[in-house]
Protein backbone atom coordinates (compact mmCIF):
# COMPACT_ATOMS: atom_id res chain seq x y z
CA UNK A 1 0.00 0.00 0.00
CA UNK A 2 2.87 2.46 0.58
CA UNK A 3 4.48 2.33 -2.74
CA UNK A 4 2.65 4.59 -5.43
CA UNK A 5 0.74 1.95 -7.43
CA UNK A 6 2.04 2.42 -11.44
CA UNK A 7 0.38 -0.80 -12.46
CA UNK A 8 -1.09 -0.30 -15.79
CA UNK A 9 -4.29 -1.68 -17.62
CA UNK A 10 -7.27 -0.17 -19.84
CA UNK A 11 -9.93 1.70 -18.74
CA UNK A 12 -13.03 -0.94 -18.04
CA UNK A 13 -15.33 -0.75 -20.96
CA UNK A 14 -18.89 -0.09 -19.46
CA UNK A 15 -20.52 1.35 -22.83
CA UNK A 16 -22.75 -1.03 -25.89
CA UNK A 17 -25.69 -2.53 -25.52
CA UNK A 18 -29.35 -0.34 -25.58
CA UNK A 19 -28.78 -0.13 -29.30
CA UNK A 20 -30.66 -2.52 -31.07
CA UNK A 21 -29.45 -3.93 -35.08
CA UNK A 22 -30.65 -5.59 -37.38
CA UNK A 23 -29.89 -9.56 -37.53
CA UNK A 24 -30.80 -10.31 -41.38
CA UNK A 25 -32.87 -13.93 -42.00
CA UNK A 26 -33.28 -14.39 -38.54
CA UNK A 27 -37.19 -13.91 -38.79
CA UNK A 28 -37.92 -15.50 -41.73
CA UNK A 29 -35.80 -18.21 -39.93
CA UNK A 30 -37.99 -18.54 -36.85
CA UNK A 31 -40.79 -18.62 -39.88
CA UNK A 32 -39.56 -21.73 -41.34
CA UNK A 33 -38.38 -23.87 -38.27
CA UNK A 34 -41.86 -22.91 -36.60
CA UNK A 35 -43.57 -24.22 -39.74
CA UNK A 36 -41.92 -27.48 -40.34
CA UNK A 37 -41.81 -28.15 -36.37
CA UNK A 38 -45.74 -27.96 -36.64
CA UNK A 39 -45.74 -29.93 -39.78
CA UNK A 40 -43.75 -33.19 -38.20
CA UNK A 41 -46.26 -32.57 -35.02
CA UNK A 42 -49.31 -32.58 -37.82
CA UNK A 43 -47.72 -35.66 -39.39
CA UNK A 44 -47.06 -37.69 -36.53
CA UNK A 45 -50.28 -37.37 -34.58
CA UNK A 46 -49.05 -34.98 -32.21
CA UNK A 47 -50.91 -32.12 -33.29
CA UNK A 48 -54.34 -33.87 -33.46
CA UNK A 49 -55.66 -33.09 -37.63
CA UNK A 50 -59.35 -31.72 -35.88
CA UNK A 51 -57.44 -29.58 -33.60
CA UNK A 52 -55.06 -27.91 -35.91
CA UNK A 53 -54.78 -28.68 -39.61
CA UNK A 54 -50.86 -29.06 -40.88
CA UNK A 55 -49.28 -26.52 -42.68
CA UNK A 56 -49.55 -28.21 -45.97
CA UNK A 57 -53.44 -28.71 -45.87
CA UNK A 58 -53.74 -24.79 -45.38
CA UNK A 59 -51.75 -24.26 -48.62
CA UNK A 60 -53.58 -26.52 -50.14
CA UNK A 61 -56.76 -25.06 -49.35
CA UNK A 62 -54.97 -21.55 -50.54
CA UNK A 63 -54.14 -23.06 -53.65
CA UNK A 64 -57.95 -24.40 -54.38
CA UNK A 65 -59.35 -20.77 -53.38
CA UNK A 66 -56.73 -19.54 -55.67
CA UNK A 67 -57.72 -22.01 -58.28
CA UNK A 68 -61.30 -21.76 -57.87
CA UNK A 69 -60.66 -18.01 -58.18
CA UNK A 70 -62.83 -17.54 -55.07
CA UNK A 71 -60.08 -16.06 -53.32
CA UNK A 72 -60.45 -13.19 -55.86
CA UNK A 73 -64.11 -13.08 -54.97
CA UNK A 74 -63.79 -12.63 -51.07
CA UNK A 75 -60.48 -10.75 -51.42
CA UNK A 76 -62.31 -8.20 -53.69
CA UNK A 77 -65.26 -7.71 -51.77
CA UNK A 78 -63.36 -7.09 -48.66
CA UNK A 79 -60.97 -5.16 -50.36
CA UNK A 80 -63.34 -2.79 -51.80
CA UNK A 81 -65.49 -2.55 -48.60
CA UNK A 82 -61.96 -1.75 -46.91
CA UNK A 83 -61.02 0.71 -49.52
CA UNK A 84 -64.67 2.87 -49.68
CA UNK A 85 -64.99 3.01 -46.05
CA UNK A 86 -61.63 3.98 -45.09
CA UNK A 87 -60.73 6.50 -48.11
CA UNK A 88 -63.82 8.79 -46.95
CA UNK A 89 -63.50 8.31 -43.41
CA UNK A 90 -60.23 9.22 -43.92
CA UNK A 91 -60.87 12.34 -46.03
CA UNK A 92 -63.76 13.23 -43.77
CA UNK A 93 -61.46 12.68 -40.23
CA UNK A 94 -58.91 14.74 -41.75
CA UNK A 95 -61.38 17.50 -42.67
CA UNK A 96 -62.88 17.55 -39.04
CA UNK A 97 -59.31 17.59 -37.53
CA UNK A 98 -58.60 19.82 -39.66
CA UNK A 99 -61.52 22.54 -38.93
CA UNK A 100 -61.33 21.55 -35.38
CA UNK A 101 -57.32 22.55 -35.16
CA UNK A 102 -58.09 25.62 -36.58
CA UNK A 103 -60.99 27.41 -35.54
CA UNK A 104 -61.58 27.41 -32.01
CA UNK A 105 -65.54 27.48 -32.26
CA UNK A 106 -65.34 24.02 -33.99
CA UNK A 107 -63.03 23.36 -31.14
CA UNK A 108 -65.18 24.13 -28.72
CA UNK A 109 -67.93 22.95 -30.09
CA UNK A 110 -67.34 19.27 -31.38
CA UNK A 111 -64.01 17.70 -30.20
CA UNK A 112 -65.90 16.77 -27.13
CA UNK A 113 -68.31 14.92 -29.13
CA UNK A 114 -65.76 13.41 -30.37
CA UNK A 115 -64.05 12.38 -27.51
CA UNK A 116 -67.50 10.93 -26.16
CA UNK A 117 -68.00 8.47 -29.64
CA UNK A 118 -64.17 7.60 -30.34
CA UNK A 119 -64.29 5.13 -27.54
CA UNK A 120 -67.21 3.17 -28.38
CA UNK A 121 -66.30 -0.10 -29.75
CA UNK A 122 -67.51 0.85 -33.27
CA UNK A 123 -68.44 -3.55 -34.02
CA UNK A 124 -71.51 -2.18 -31.66
CA UNK A 125 -73.20 0.14 -33.87
CA UNK A 126 -73.56 -2.54 -36.61
CA UNK A 127 -76.67 -4.35 -35.93
CA UNK A 128 -77.69 -0.32 -35.73
CA UNK A 129 -76.34 0.31 -39.58
CA UNK A 130 -78.15 -2.39 -41.04
CA UNK A 131 -81.32 -1.17 -39.54
CA UNK A 132 -80.52 2.12 -41.03
CA UNK A 133 -78.55 1.03 -44.19
CA UNK A 134 -79.87 -2.67 -45.00
CA UNK A 135 -78.21 -5.81 -45.31
CA UNK A 136 -75.91 -4.82 -48.31
CA UNK A 137 -72.51 -3.36 -48.72
CA UNK A 138 -73.53 0.26 -47.29
CA UNK A 139 -73.69 -0.96 -43.71
CA UNK A 140 -70.18 -2.32 -44.21
CA UNK A 141 -68.85 0.61 -45.36
CA UNK A 142 -70.78 2.81 -43.18
CA UNK A 143 -68.81 0.80 -39.99
CA UNK A 144 -65.38 1.44 -41.59
CA UNK A 145 -65.88 5.04 -42.43
CA UNK A 146 -67.34 5.50 -38.97
CA UNK A 147 -64.40 3.23 -37.15
CA UNK A 148 -61.61 5.23 -38.91
CA UNK A 149 -63.49 8.58 -38.55
CA UNK A 150 -62.81 9.51 -35.21
CA UNK A 151 -58.68 8.50 -34.74
CA UNK A 152 -58.41 10.31 -37.80
CA UNK A 153 -59.95 13.07 -36.73
CA UNK A 154 -58.09 13.13 -33.34
CA UNK A 155 -54.48 12.35 -35.13
CA UNK A 156 -55.02 15.44 -37.43
CA UNK A 157 -56.09 18.15 -34.93
CA UNK A 158 -53.25 16.76 -32.43
CA UNK A 159 -50.88 17.25 -35.71
CA UNK A 160 -51.86 21.04 -36.37
CA UNK A 161 -51.64 21.49 -32.45
CA UNK A 162 -48.20 20.42 -32.62
CA UNK A 163 -47.32 22.86 -35.32
CA UNK A 164 -44.41 24.32 -34.50
CA UNK A 165 -45.97 28.42 -34.20
CA UNK A 166 -42.71 29.76 -34.64
CA UNK A 167 -42.95 28.51 -38.43
CA UNK A 168 -46.81 30.26 -38.47
CA UNK A 169 -45.45 33.16 -36.84
CA UNK A 170 -42.69 33.25 -39.88
CA UNK A 171 -45.53 32.99 -42.19
CA UNK A 172 -47.66 35.54 -41.06
CA UNK A 173 -44.60 38.01 -41.16
CA UNK A 174 -43.74 37.46 -44.88
CA UNK A 175 -47.35 38.69 -45.14
CA UNK A 176 -48.65 34.75 -46.29
CA UNK A 177 -52.53 34.68 -46.71
CA UNK A 178 -54.62 32.45 -44.22
CA UNK A 179 -54.58 29.78 -47.06
CA UNK A 180 -51.42 29.38 -47.57
CA UNK A 181 -50.45 28.99 -44.15
CA UNK A 182 -52.97 26.81 -43.44
CA UNK A 183 -51.65 24.68 -46.91
CA UNK A 184 -47.72 24.84 -47.10
CA UNK A 185 -46.87 25.48 -43.32
CA UNK A 186 -49.93 23.68 -41.37
CA UNK A 187 -50.70 20.82 -43.33
CA UNK A 188 -47.09 19.48 -44.24
CA UNK A 189 -46.56 19.84 -40.73
CA UNK A 190 -49.05 17.70 -39.26
CA UNK A 191 -48.50 15.64 -41.96
CA UNK A 192 -46.72 13.17 -39.63
CA UNK A 193 -49.15 12.89 -37.35
CA UNK A 194 -51.82 12.42 -39.66
CA UNK A 195 -49.82 9.59 -41.10
CA UNK A 196 -49.45 7.59 -38.20
CA UNK A 197 -53.17 8.19 -37.64
CA UNK A 198 -54.09 6.05 -40.98
CA UNK A 199 -51.71 3.32 -39.67
CA UNK A 200 -54.25 3.51 -36.89
CA UNK A 201 -57.03 3.00 -38.35
CA UNK A 202 -56.22 1.21 -41.26
CA UNK A 203 -55.66 -1.82 -38.47
CA UNK A 204 -58.96 -0.82 -37.10
CA UNK A 205 -60.64 -0.78 -40.69
CA UNK A 206 -58.98 -4.41 -41.11
CA UNK A 207 -60.55 -5.31 -37.18
CA UNK A 208 -64.13 -3.86 -38.26
CA UNK A 209 -64.92 -5.32 -41.89
CA UNK A 210 -63.97 -8.85 -40.78
CA UNK A 211 -66.07 -8.73 -37.48
CA UNK A 212 -68.68 -7.05 -39.75
CA UNK A 213 -67.92 -10.13 -42.27
CA UNK A 214 -68.33 -12.33 -39.69
CA UNK A 215 -71.84 -11.12 -38.57
CA UNK A 216 -73.28 -10.83 -41.93
CA UNK A 217 -71.98 -11.14 -45.23
CA UNK A 218 -71.72 -13.86 -47.49
CA UNK A 219 -68.83 -12.67 -49.53
CA UNK A 220 -65.80 -11.51 -48.34
CA UNK A 221 -62.49 -13.28 -46.51
CA UNK A 222 -64.31 -12.68 -43.19
CA UNK A 223 -67.50 -14.54 -44.62
CA UNK A 224 -65.11 -17.30 -46.05
CA UNK A 225 -63.72 -17.50 -42.44
CA UNK A 226 -67.12 -17.98 -40.80
CA UNK A 227 -68.16 -20.70 -43.12
CA UNK A 228 -65.06 -22.68 -42.84
CA UNK A 229 -65.64 -22.69 -39.11
CA UNK A 230 -68.88 -23.44 -39.15
CA UNK A 231 -68.12 -26.69 -41.20
CA UNK A 232 -65.22 -27.47 -38.98
CA UNK A 233 -63.09 -26.99 -41.93
CA UNK A 234 -60.06 -26.19 -40.02
CA UNK A 235 -57.64 -25.90 -43.35
CA UNK A 236 -59.99 -22.79 -45.10
CA UNK A 237 -60.15 -21.31 -41.65
CA UNK A 238 -56.09 -21.47 -40.99
CA UNK A 239 -55.85 -20.00 -45.02
CA UNK A 240 -58.42 -17.34 -44.21
CA UNK A 241 -56.35 -15.96 -41.62
CA UNK A 242 -53.03 -16.39 -43.47
CA UNK A 243 -54.67 -14.05 -45.98
CA UNK A 244 -55.67 -11.59 -43.50
CA UNK A 245 -52.41 -11.60 -41.80
CA UNK A 246 -50.80 -10.75 -45.63
CA UNK A 247 -53.37 -8.14 -46.21
CA UNK A 248 -52.61 -6.20 -42.87
CA UNK A 249 -48.52 -6.44 -43.60
CA UNK A 250 -49.05 -5.51 -46.89
CA UNK A 251 -51.25 -2.47 -45.60
CA UNK A 252 -48.59 -1.39 -43.18
CA UNK A 253 -45.72 -1.55 -45.93
CA UNK A 254 -48.01 0.80 -47.91
CA UNK A 255 -47.90 3.08 -45.40
CA UNK A 256 -44.46 2.65 -44.59
CA UNK A 257 -43.52 3.43 -48.40
CA UNK A 258 -45.52 6.79 -48.42
CA UNK A 259 -44.30 7.77 -44.99
CA UNK A 260 -40.96 7.46 -46.67
CA UNK A 261 -42.02 9.32 -49.98
CA UNK A 262 -44.20 12.38 -48.12
CA UNK A 263 -41.49 12.13 -45.51
CA UNK A 264 -38.20 12.33 -47.41
CA UNK A 265 -37.39 15.97 -45.69
CA UNK A 266 -37.05 14.25 -42.51
CA UNK A 267 -34.32 11.83 -42.55
CA UNK B 1 -39.21 54.56 -44.88
CA UNK B 2 -38.35 55.73 -41.05
CA UNK B 3 -40.04 53.98 -38.45
CA UNK B 4 -40.85 56.26 -35.32
CA UNK B 5 -41.88 54.04 -32.26
CA UNK B 6 -44.38 56.64 -29.50
CA UNK B 7 -44.76 55.62 -26.06
CA UNK B 8 -45.20 51.94 -26.71
CA UNK B 9 -46.08 50.52 -23.11
CA UNK B 10 -47.18 46.94 -22.52
CA UNK B 11 -48.11 44.66 -20.06
CA UNK B 12 -48.80 40.39 -19.96
CA UNK B 13 -51.28 40.15 -16.99
CA UNK B 14 -50.34 42.38 -14.02
CA UNK B 15 -46.28 42.51 -15.67
CA UNK B 16 -45.24 45.61 -17.18
CA UNK B 17 -43.02 44.67 -19.83
CA UNK B 18 -42.30 47.83 -21.91
CA UNK B 19 -42.80 51.39 -20.33
CA UNK B 20 -42.49 54.30 -22.50
CA UNK B 21 -40.22 53.24 -25.49
CA UNK B 22 -39.89 56.37 -28.05
CA UNK B 23 -37.62 55.71 -30.77
CA UNK B 24 -36.91 56.64 -34.15
CA UNK B 25 -35.25 53.81 -36.49
CA UNK B 26 -34.25 56.09 -39.96
CA UNK B 27 -33.55 54.75 -43.39
CA UNK B 28 -29.99 53.43 -44.02
CA UNK B 29 -29.02 53.01 -40.13
CA UNK B 30 -28.85 49.42 -38.07
CA UNK B 31 -30.18 50.27 -34.84
CA UNK B 32 -28.96 47.83 -32.05
CA UNK B 33 -31.07 46.41 -28.71
CA UNK B 34 -29.40 45.52 -25.78
CA UNK B 35 -30.96 44.49 -22.33
CA UNK B 36 -31.38 42.32 -19.85
CA UNK B 37 -32.64 38.83 -20.46
CA UNK B 38 -36.48 39.45 -19.75
CA UNK B 39 -36.47 42.96 -20.61
CA UNK B 40 -39.05 42.80 -23.39
CA UNK B 41 -36.76 43.12 -26.55
CA UNK B 42 -38.05 40.42 -28.45
CA UNK B 43 -41.87 41.85 -27.70
CA UNK B 44 -40.32 45.51 -28.92
CA UNK B 45 -39.60 43.69 -32.04
CA UNK B 46 -42.75 42.08 -32.72
CA UNK B 47 -44.79 45.49 -32.26
CA UNK B 48 -42.42 47.24 -34.49
CA UNK B 49 -43.60 44.53 -37.49
CA UNK B 50 -46.67 44.42 -36.80
CA UNK B 51 -47.11 40.69 -35.14
CA UNK B 52 -48.38 42.36 -32.05
CA UNK B 53 -50.22 45.29 -30.66
CA UNK B 54 -48.78 47.14 -27.66
CA UNK B 55 -51.31 48.16 -25.51
CA UNK B 56 -50.59 52.00 -25.92
CA UNK B 57 -48.47 53.63 -28.17
CA UNK B 58 -48.02 53.45 -31.69
CA UNK B 59 -45.44 52.61 -34.54
CA UNK B 60 -45.83 54.53 -37.05
CA UNK B 61 -43.87 53.79 -40.87
CA UNK B 62 -42.68 57.76 -41.78
CA UNK B 63 -42.73 57.96 -45.75
CA UNK B 64 -43.61 54.64 -47.79
CA UNK B 65 -41.76 51.63 -48.45
CA UNK B 66 -39.93 52.02 -51.97
CA UNK B 67 -42.05 50.45 -54.71
CA UNK B 68 -40.41 47.02 -55.11
CA UNK B 69 -40.39 45.87 -51.51
CA UNK B 70 -42.60 43.13 -51.38
CA UNK B 71 -42.51 42.95 -47.75
CA UNK B 72 -41.19 46.35 -46.09
CA UNK B 73 -41.04 44.65 -42.25
CA UNK B 74 -39.28 41.51 -42.72
CA UNK B 75 -37.81 39.53 -39.90
CA UNK B 76 -34.98 37.12 -39.22
CA UNK B 77 -35.45 34.44 -36.57
CA UNK B 78 -33.35 33.65 -34.00
CA UNK B 79 -34.41 29.80 -34.59
CA UNK B 80 -33.89 30.73 -38.75
CA UNK B 81 -37.85 29.04 -39.29
CA UNK B 82 -36.88 27.43 -41.92
CA UNK B 83 -39.87 24.75 -42.85
CA UNK B 84 -38.36 21.40 -42.62
CA UNK B 85 -39.98 20.09 -45.68
CA UNK B 86 -38.99 22.39 -48.18
CA UNK B 87 -35.33 22.79 -49.69
CA UNK B 88 -33.41 25.76 -49.61
CA UNK B 89 -34.55 27.15 -53.05
CA UNK B 90 -38.39 26.28 -52.14
CA UNK B 91 -37.91 28.28 -48.39
CA UNK B 92 -37.07 31.23 -50.53
CA UNK B 93 -39.74 30.66 -52.93
CA UNK B 94 -42.44 29.98 -50.35
CA UNK B 95 -42.33 33.98 -49.62
CA UNK B 96 -42.63 34.80 -53.51
CA UNK B 97 -45.62 32.28 -53.94
CA UNK B 98 -48.52 34.60 -52.78
CA UNK B 99 -47.05 37.95 -54.73
CA UNK B 100 -48.34 38.45 -58.64
CA UNK B 101 -44.93 37.22 -59.82
CA UNK B 102 -44.20 35.43 -62.98
CA UNK B 103 -42.30 31.95 -62.48
CA UNK B 104 -39.43 33.00 -64.43
CA UNK B 105 -39.23 36.53 -62.03
CA UNK B 106 -39.54 34.49 -59.26
CA UNK B 107 -37.12 32.07 -60.46
CA UNK B 108 -34.54 34.84 -61.28
CA UNK B 109 -35.09 36.55 -57.36
CA UNK B 110 -34.19 32.90 -56.04
CA UNK B 111 -31.09 32.47 -58.07
CA UNK B 112 -29.73 36.04 -57.47
CA UNK B 113 -30.47 35.79 -53.49
CA UNK B 114 -28.76 33.06 -53.34
CA UNK B 115 -25.92 33.63 -55.44
CA UNK B 116 -25.52 36.48 -52.77
CA UNK B 117 -25.23 34.15 -49.81
CA UNK B 118 -23.57 32.18 -51.52
CA UNK B 119 -25.92 29.25 -51.37
CA UNK B 120 -26.41 28.03 -54.81
CA UNK B 121 -24.89 25.31 -54.50
CA UNK B 122 -26.91 23.98 -52.07
CA UNK B 123 -30.72 24.90 -53.33
CA UNK B 124 -31.90 21.53 -53.38
CA UNK B 125 -30.67 20.59 -49.27
CA UNK B 126 -33.08 20.32 -47.24
CA UNK B 127 -32.80 22.04 -44.12
CA UNK B 128 -31.59 19.29 -42.02
CA UNK B 129 -28.75 18.74 -44.15
CA UNK B 130 -27.33 22.27 -43.58
CA UNK B 131 -25.23 23.47 -40.84
CA UNK B 132 -26.52 26.57 -38.83
CA UNK B 133 -24.77 29.22 -40.29
CA UNK B 134 -25.96 27.90 -43.53
CA UNK B 135 -29.43 28.09 -42.11
CA UNK B 136 -29.49 31.55 -41.21
CA UNK B 137 -27.50 32.20 -44.56
CA UNK B 138 -31.09 30.63 -45.92
CA UNK B 139 -32.97 32.60 -43.39
CA UNK B 140 -31.02 36.01 -44.86
CA UNK B 141 -31.87 35.30 -48.71
CA UNK B 142 -34.94 34.42 -47.88
CA UNK B 143 -35.52 37.79 -46.39
CA UNK B 144 -33.41 39.29 -48.73
CA UNK B 145 -35.93 37.98 -51.78
CA UNK B 146 -39.33 40.50 -50.75
CA UNK B 147 -36.39 43.09 -50.68
CA UNK B 148 -37.68 45.09 -47.19
CA UNK B 149 -37.24 48.17 -46.54
CA UNK B 150 -36.56 47.31 -42.43
CA UNK B 151 -34.61 43.92 -41.49
CA UNK B 152 -35.95 42.93 -37.88
CA UNK B 153 -33.45 40.62 -36.14
CA UNK B 154 -34.08 39.10 -33.17
CA UNK B 155 -30.88 37.42 -32.08
CA UNK B 156 -30.00 36.13 -35.13
CA UNK B 157 -26.46 34.62 -34.43
CA UNK B 158 -27.28 33.67 -31.08
CA UNK B 159 -27.61 29.81 -31.97
CA UNK B 160 -23.98 29.45 -33.80
CA UNK B 161 -20.82 29.08 -32.51
CA UNK B 162 -17.96 31.84 -32.33
CA UNK B 163 -16.30 31.33 -35.51
CA UNK B 164 -19.57 30.84 -37.66
CA UNK B 165 -20.94 34.30 -35.63
CA UNK B 166 -17.84 35.91 -36.61
CA UNK B 167 -17.95 34.90 -40.63
CA UNK B 168 -22.16 35.86 -40.55
CA UNK B 169 -20.82 39.09 -39.12
CA UNK B 170 -19.04 39.72 -41.98
CA UNK B 171 -21.03 38.38 -44.63
CA UNK B 172 -23.70 41.54 -43.42
CA UNK B 173 -20.84 44.15 -43.07
CA UNK B 174 -20.55 43.15 -46.48
CA UNK B 175 -24.09 42.88 -47.36
CA UNK B 176 -24.72 46.42 -45.36
CA UNK B 177 -22.21 48.14 -47.38
CA UNK B 178 -23.27 47.15 -50.65
CA UNK B 179 -27.37 48.11 -50.11
CA UNK B 180 -27.33 49.83 -46.96
CA UNK B 181 -30.31 48.53 -45.50
CA UNK B 182 -32.32 49.49 -42.71
CA UNK B 183 -32.33 47.22 -39.94
CA UNK B 184 -33.69 46.23 -36.04
CA UNK B 185 -31.14 43.96 -34.52
CA UNK B 186 -31.80 42.76 -30.97
CA UNK B 187 -28.93 40.80 -29.39
CA UNK B 188 -27.25 40.28 -26.33
CA UNK B 189 -23.49 40.08 -27.70
CA UNK B 190 -22.02 43.69 -26.84
CA UNK B 191 -19.56 42.67 -29.54
CA UNK B 192 -22.26 42.35 -32.55
CA UNK B 193 -23.45 45.58 -31.39
CA UNK B 194 -20.71 47.69 -31.55
CA UNK B 195 -19.95 46.62 -34.93
CA UNK B 196 -22.68 46.56 -36.29
CA UNK B 197 -24.95 49.36 -34.82
CA UNK B 198 -25.03 52.94 -35.92
CA UNK B 199 -27.10 53.46 -33.18
CA UNK B 200 -27.23 51.30 -29.78
CA UNK B 201 -30.37 51.20 -27.45
CA UNK B 202 -30.10 49.95 -24.22
CA UNK B 203 -32.70 49.02 -22.13
CA UNK B 204 -33.08 48.67 -18.38
CA UNK B 205 -34.26 45.85 -17.06
CA UNK B 206 -37.89 44.79 -16.93
CA UNK B 207 -40.24 46.72 -17.20
CA UNK B 208 -38.15 47.73 -20.28
CA UNK B 209 -37.23 51.49 -20.45
CA UNK B 210 -34.35 53.24 -22.41
CA UNK B 211 -32.12 53.47 -20.76
CA UNK B 212 -29.52 55.41 -22.90
CA UNK B 213 -29.29 55.43 -26.80
CA UNK B 214 -24.87 55.28 -27.74
CA UNK B 215 -24.36 56.25 -31.26
CA UNK B 216 -21.21 55.55 -33.11
CA UNK B 217 -19.50 57.73 -35.78
CA UNK B 218 -17.22 55.21 -36.70
CA UNK B 219 -18.34 54.10 -40.46
CA UNK B 220 -19.52 50.21 -40.04
CA UNK B 221 -17.72 49.12 -42.94
CA UNK B 222 -13.95 51.36 -41.41
CA UNK B 223 -14.70 49.20 -37.83
CA UNK B 224 -11.93 46.78 -37.16
CA UNK B 225 -11.49 44.34 -34.86
CA UNK B 226 -9.65 45.90 -31.91
CA UNK B 227 -10.33 49.32 -32.77
CA UNK B 228 -10.17 51.66 -29.67
CA UNK B 229 -13.19 53.22 -30.05
CA UNK B 230 -15.22 50.48 -30.41
CA UNK B 231 -13.88 48.56 -27.14
CA UNK B 232 -14.24 51.63 -25.35
CA UNK B 233 -17.72 51.72 -26.17
CA UNK B 234 -18.03 48.19 -25.64
CA UNK B 235 -16.66 48.38 -22.27
CA UNK B 236 -19.66 51.29 -21.56
CA UNK B 237 -22.39 49.41 -22.72
CA UNK B 238 -20.75 46.43 -20.51
CA UNK B 239 -21.12 49.09 -17.21
CA UNK B 240 -24.66 50.53 -18.02
CA UNK B 241 -25.86 46.52 -18.29
CA UNK B 242 -23.77 45.01 -15.36
CA UNK B 243 -25.76 46.68 -13.06
CA UNK B 244 -29.12 45.90 -14.75
CA UNK B 245 -28.29 42.49 -15.15
CA UNK B 246 -27.23 41.75 -11.57
CA UNK B 247 -30.32 43.31 -10.32
CA UNK B 248 -32.49 41.71 -13.35
CA UNK B 249 -30.78 38.20 -11.97
CA UNK B 250 -31.54 39.17 -7.92
CA UNK B 251 -35.34 40.09 -8.77
CA UNK B 252 -35.86 36.86 -10.56
CA UNK B 253 -34.28 34.68 -8.38
CA UNK B 254 -36.42 36.35 -5.33
CA UNK B 255 -39.27 35.43 -7.10
N1 LIG C 1 -46.97 36.10 -25.12
C1 LIG C 1 -46.57 36.34 -23.85
N2 LIG C 1 -47.42 36.17 -22.82
C2 LIG C 1 -47.02 36.42 -21.56
N3 LIG C 1 -45.79 36.83 -21.21
C3 LIG C 1 -44.91 37.02 -22.20
C4 LIG C 1 -45.24 36.79 -23.57
N4 LIG C 1 -44.16 37.05 -24.32
C5 LIG C 1 -43.20 37.43 -23.47
N5 LIG C 1 -43.64 37.43 -22.19
C6 LIG C 1 -42.86 37.84 -21.03
O1 LIG C 1 -42.49 39.17 -21.23
C7 LIG C 1 -41.16 39.38 -20.80
C8 LIG C 1 -40.33 39.94 -21.92
O2 LIG C 1 -40.17 38.94 -22.90
P1 LIG C 1 -39.25 39.11 -24.17
O3 LIG C 1 -39.21 37.80 -24.84
O4 LIG C 1 -39.68 40.28 -24.95
O5 LIG C 1 -37.85 39.42 -23.48
P2 LIG C 1 -36.43 39.54 -24.17
O6 LIG C 1 -35.88 40.85 -23.77
O7 LIG C 1 -36.50 39.25 -25.61
O8 LIG C 1 -35.65 38.39 -23.41
P3 LIG C 1 -34.43 37.52 -23.94
O9 LIG C 1 -33.24 38.39 -23.82
O10 LIG C 1 -34.38 36.39 -22.96
O11 LIG C 1 -34.73 37.09 -25.32
C9 LIG C 1 -40.66 38.06 -20.27
O12 LIG C 1 -40.77 38.08 -18.87
C10 LIG C 1 -41.60 37.06 -20.87
O13 LIG C 1 -41.76 35.98 -19.98
MG1 LIG D 1 -35.82 37.63 -26.86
Amino acid sequence: MADPDTHSRPVEFRGGGFAPKPIRGLGPAVFIVLFILWEIGSRTGVISALVLPAPSEALVALRDLWVSGELWLHLGASLQRLLMGWTIGSVLGIALGLLIGLFSIVRAGVSPLVSAIFPIPKIALLPLFIIWFGIGEESKVALILFGTFFPTVIFTYGGVDNVDRSLIRMGQSFGLSWFSIVRKIILPGALPAILSGMRVSSAIAIILIVAAELIAAEKGIGAYVQIAGSLFATDQLIAGVAILSVLGLTVSWLIGKAERFLLRWRN
Amino acid sequence: MDLHLEGITHRYGDMTVLDGIDLKIESGQIVCVIGPSGCGKSTLLRFIGGLERPDSGEVLQVGNAPAESLNPLTYIFQDFALLPWRTVEGNVSLVLEDHDLSRHAAAEIIEDVLARTKLTDFKKAFPRQLSGGMKQRVAIARALAVKPAVMLMDEPLSGLDAQTRELLMDDLIDLWSREKFTAVYVTHNLNEAVRLGHKIVVLSRRPGRIREIVEIDTPIDGRRRGNAVLNQTQDVLWELLREEAIAADMELTNG
